[in-house]
């Protein structure tokens, strides 16, 4: 087989695997020939390297640091509709072609020789960190956690259990296909996160906070330092000592900005994912052209923001990431695509296709998911709620994408009452159906924010870094689950 | 105790002694204590939606992780790199690692007293999970899907049939001379049938069987059948009104009660205070009729292992008795901060400290079939599914998504969705009004139904 390869000479950085493992063009021809050996339509391969280093400081001690390496390729052939997957963490010529020719045996013809020369991916540089944190000093990353611990004990006397930690992550990638592409990628990712309990006589309460992104270590010495997590989730923790009862039933909905846009990532996000609209298996199924949101939503999912948490500058088939308009004044305008969803259906591929490692089958994934600003005025919005909900923090949510139903979970929230913020309430779940709450979205304010960068997708089984965000909005109709009686009339004992 | 002619021995491998190896370079790098872990697994999987194969996977890995002491700090690295450079580079940086940790009273790992390992055949481990050729394995999820697409006209669109099979083999060594070695094999069927109204709304619901043998796995015909009517009995939800009745929960939905206990009893979370069941040893918590045991020594479980993740033999601890707490789930660190004995509850992967994990762990059934259970009831909430967390241990707020179907004089009558179940835990224990008798084991926890009273369910 005769593969010709074209591969630009390309910076120290983006060479890992070739340096680290001597890897060769040759051996790439080699194991991608492996791969369709059974007449696939399609093969790729990608190569992972991990380093990851975490700290955890619990009773003002550092009881833990762990450091890891993790390693290997995984070799997927596809062949119509049909999948084949294995992967080694043995990166030797033999454990790949071994896994080349497992991932082979979804197809039964005979082999093909497709592969048309390698394509470099167009260079994009989101999150140019010049020293990556994983390779920094562990004593600057020790500091950043005591210096939480000791923040949030300060606050307030009534802080008794703090944990921080920080965790970050360097992932090397290598991803070639028979159709072409060769993307190499090096993708930083900080996070840093503080829990607390604050304890008074008969009466206890959490709070925690975090945030991070694909950023270097200097990013937690500015603005959103140890400091800024810590008081914060002091904050939280002091507030629900006095949190009353949460109403429960229907009610008009305020979100905060920032973090509550898990509400977009879990109502429409996921059932946008274009797997489950192939396979019509999601409620948004056949519904682009529709109208799925007041005139005032338009939501986006970005992988291009710098530094971002959910931000890529390719995905995990080497595709650059894009900026995909999802919903447009309201009407439902496409789907988030990977590569076989693309083929499949006929539609551009977004540049979604994502994986949890090495070990895993790439699939549509969102990156960060966001509304755009409204020209409504926060305070406005307030105050035009009689009795309702102010929704500023979230645990998380979750979503069944067939049925459209959707939860997620607030953790700091107030009564509206008469156009004013009064008494904080306790955790209470929000559940709604996907397709219709957003329209019933009556007001959009002008204050679109993203979240501090903690948060984290499963979907069968695989876990990515995602971002969302919103500007303040108001849903006119919301079920809230609390326990408090809004009604006692409507009550079955 | 059970054994068959494929069970294999566990025998001296290259893995225990690489494990031996791994400690005895720490303890020659300075540690004055140290463990080492080492995992590898087979996996295989295989999807079937709308009767063709969408995918195969099949997979082999291997992974080691080490905890190294300095008196009382410690460290730990982990590696995928089982290269001589690879592993010293382990070694070394767990070394440099533990100069930077803090001095912890509590550290360390177990007394060389405790460490031990259950004797016997625990018949955990199963070659024929692998034993069927690979057509077969996929004829196993394409009936599974077919039984399921068969049942019922409505039975419209699918997200496939599934057949999976892994085995797993773990070493654990460490520096007071423990050595030890498990082998478990698991494998599953599971269909996901999607239905459809006339109107086009859709419902999704699944089932499965899950077995250390394939003997014991459910026909894929049965599970396809299951997974055909849970669908087909949520077509046609409604939303109800809000309103406080009661609440009886499916088994596939009352673990999570346990897993609530389970978070408020562990060691972790009762030393630092981050539970409302902190403290409360000796006291009720619960009715007279709750009795929750934790074993992680029956035979075939799927919380069973011959020693926990410290090296330390497992056993059966009564939790609750009749209400009473009797006793936390504890590893070695949590059990020394509170002046108690380890439970034998330490769970690990390869890095960090050692977490708590159950074993078998589970609510003693009572005598009512859950039919009479029901019949009791004339309104009132019948749960199958919960959407997104909301229990909260420190303060006992409890708000879940839920889904199921309304109870109507004492029988199933009709579906609902979108609603909410909220109360708090403090009292919810208390509230198990009733248990039935169908205590199956489809995992490491497990739970009859139950009936809670109290509980606001939140709808229109």
């Amino acid at each position: 087989m005769n593969l010709p390869v074209n591969i630009p000479v390309n910076s120290e950085k983006q060479r890992f695997f070739f340096e680290h493992y001597g890897l060769t063009e040759r051996d790439l021809e080699r194991y991608l020939a492996a791969a369709l050996s059974a007449g696939g339509d399609y093969a790729d391969l990608y190569f992972e390297y991990l380093s990851s280093t975490s700290l955890m400081v619990d009773e003002s001690m550092v009881k833990s640091a762990s450091q890891g390496i993790s390693a290997g390729c995984g070799v997927r052939v596809v062949s119509g509709e049909r999948t084949g997957y294995a992967y080694t963490d043995d990166l030797s010529a033999e454990r790949i072609l071994h896994a080349a020719r497992t991932a082979a045996l979804i197809a039964s013809a005979p082999a093909k020789a497709t592969v048309a020369g390698f394509q470099k991916a167009a260079a994009r540089s989101l999150y140019p960190v010049t020293l990556p944190s994983v390779d920094a000093e562990i004593s600057a990353k020790v500091e950043l956690v005591m210096r939480a611990d000791k923040a949030a004990r300060a606050y307030d006397p009534r802080i008794r259990e703090v944990r921080a930690s920080y965790a970050d992550e360097l992932r090397n990638i290598l991803v070639v296909a028979s159709d072409g592409t060769f993307a190499e990628d090096s993708q930083p990712l900080a996070r840093m996160n503080v829990s607390c309990i604050a304890k008074t006589e008969g009466n206890s309460a959490r709070g925690t906070s975090g945030g991070g992104g694909r950023v270097a270590l200097d990013f937690f010495f500015g603005e959103k330092n140890p400091e800024f997590f810590a008081k914060e989730a002091a904050r939280q923790a002091l507030l629900q000592l006095d949190a009353r009862e949460a109403p429960a039933g229907e009610m008009e909905v305020v979100l905060g900005p920032g973090w509550p846009g898990v509400l977009l990532h879990e109502a429409v996000g996921h059932g946008l994912e274009a797997d489950f609209n192939r396979k019509k298996t999601s409620a948004f199924a056949g519904l682009v052209g529709k109208r799925v949101a007041s005139e005032k939503c338009t939501v986006v999912d970005n992988g291009t923001m710098p530094w971002r948490r959910g931000s890529l500058n390719v995905d995990d088939e080497g595709e650059p990431t894009q900026e995909t308009v999802l919903i447009e004044k309201g009407i439902l305008k496409g789907y988030l695509s990977d590569k076989l969803s693309a083929r499949l259906m006929g539609i551009a591929d977004t540049g979604n296709g994502r994986r949890e490692s090495y070990e895993h089958i790439p699939m549509p994934r969102m990156t960060n998911t966001y509304m755009l600003a409204g020209t409504d005025n926060p305070e406005d919005i307030i105050r035009s709620v009689k009795h309702g909900v102010y929704a500023v923090n979230f645990g998380g949510g979750q979503v069944d994408i067939t049925n459209g139903k959707f939860v997620f979970s607030a953790s700091e929230a107030y009564m509206i009452e008469d156009g004013q913020i009064t008494a904080p309430i306790k955790g209470a779940t929000l559940i709604g159906n996907g397709p219709d709450v957003l329209t019933r979205v009556s007001m959009v304010g002008n204050d679109l924010k993203l979240d501090e960068g903690v948060g984290t997708c499963g979907k069968d089984g695989q876990a990515v870094p995602v971002g969302v965000g919103i500007p303040t909005l108001k849903v006119d109709r919301l079920t809230v689950g609390g326990t408090a009686r809004k009604d006692p009339g409507a009550f079955m004992q | 105790m059970p054994s068959t002619e494929l069970e294999t021995e566990s025998t001296g491998t290259d893995l225990k002694e690489l494990a031996t190896d791994i400690v005895a370079r720490a303890m020659k790098g300075g540690a004055t204590a140290a463990e080492c872990v080492v995992r590898e697994g087979d996996e295989f999987s295989t999807l079937v939606r709308l009767g063709q194969v969408e995918t195969l996977k099949e997979s082999g890995s291997k992974s080691i992780g080490m905890r190294v002491f300095f008196g009382q700090r410690a460290a730990s690295t982990y590696s995928s790199d089982f290269s001589r450079e690879g592993l010293d580079r382990m070694v070394k940086s767990a070394l440099e690692l533990a100069k930077i940790t803090s001095e912890d009273p509590f550290a360390g790992i177990p007394d060389a007293s405790q460490l031990g390992q259950l004797q016997g055949n625990l018949d955990l481990y199963h070659e024929d999970v692998y034993s069927l050729p690979g057509p077969e394995r996929i004829d196993y999820a394409r009936r599974a899907e077919k039984a399921a697409l068969d049942f019922d006209p409505r039975i419209k669109n699918s997200e496939g049939g599934s057949f999976d099979a892994a085995t797993g083999h773990k070493v654990l060594a460490n520096s007071h001379g423990f050595v030890g070695e498990y082998r478990r094999s698991y494998c599953s069927v599971a269909a996901v049938p999607i239905a459809q109204t006339e109107n086009g709304a859709m419902q999704r619901d699944y089932w499965f069987s899950v077995a250390r043998t394939l003997k014991k796995l459910d026909a894929p015909e049965h599970v396809g059948k299951v997974a055909a009517e849970r669908t087909l009995r949520r077509l046609g939800a409604r939303k109800v009104k809000t309103a406080k009745v009661p609440v009886v929960y499916d088994p596939m939905v009352s673990t999570s009660i346990l897993e609530h206990i389970f978070e408020g009893i562990n060691g972790d979370s009762v030393y630092r205070g981050a539970s409302f069941l902190a403290g409360k040893l000796g006291q009720k918590i619960a009715g007279d009729n709750v009795t929750v045991i934790d074993d992680g020594t029956m035979p075939g479980g799927f919380g069973t292992s011959p020693f926990d993740g410290e090296g330390i033999p497992t056993r059966r601890t009564v939790v609750i008795e009749n209400g009473v707490l009797k006793s936390y789930l504890l590893n070695t660190y949590t059990a020394k901060k509170l002046g108690l004995q380890t439970t034998a509850n330490a769970s690990r992967g390869l890095a960090g400290t050692p977490g708590i994990g159950p074993g078998n762990y589970f609510l003693q059934p009572g005598a009512k079939t859950p039919k009479e259970l029901l019949a009791g009831i004339k309104e009132g909430l019948y749960v199958t599914e919960f959407l997104g967390s909301g229990a909260n241990l420190v303060t006992g707020d409890y708000s879940r998504g839920a889904s199921g179907l309304w109870i109507s004089g004492g029988e199933l009558a009709y579906p609902v969705e979108e609603i909410t179940v909220a109360g708090n835990l403090k009292e919810l224990f208390f509230s198990i009004s009733e248990i039935a008798n169908d205590l199956e084991f489809r995992g490491a926890v497990a739970c009859p139904t139950i009936r809670v009273d109290g509980l606001t369910v939140g709808g229109e």
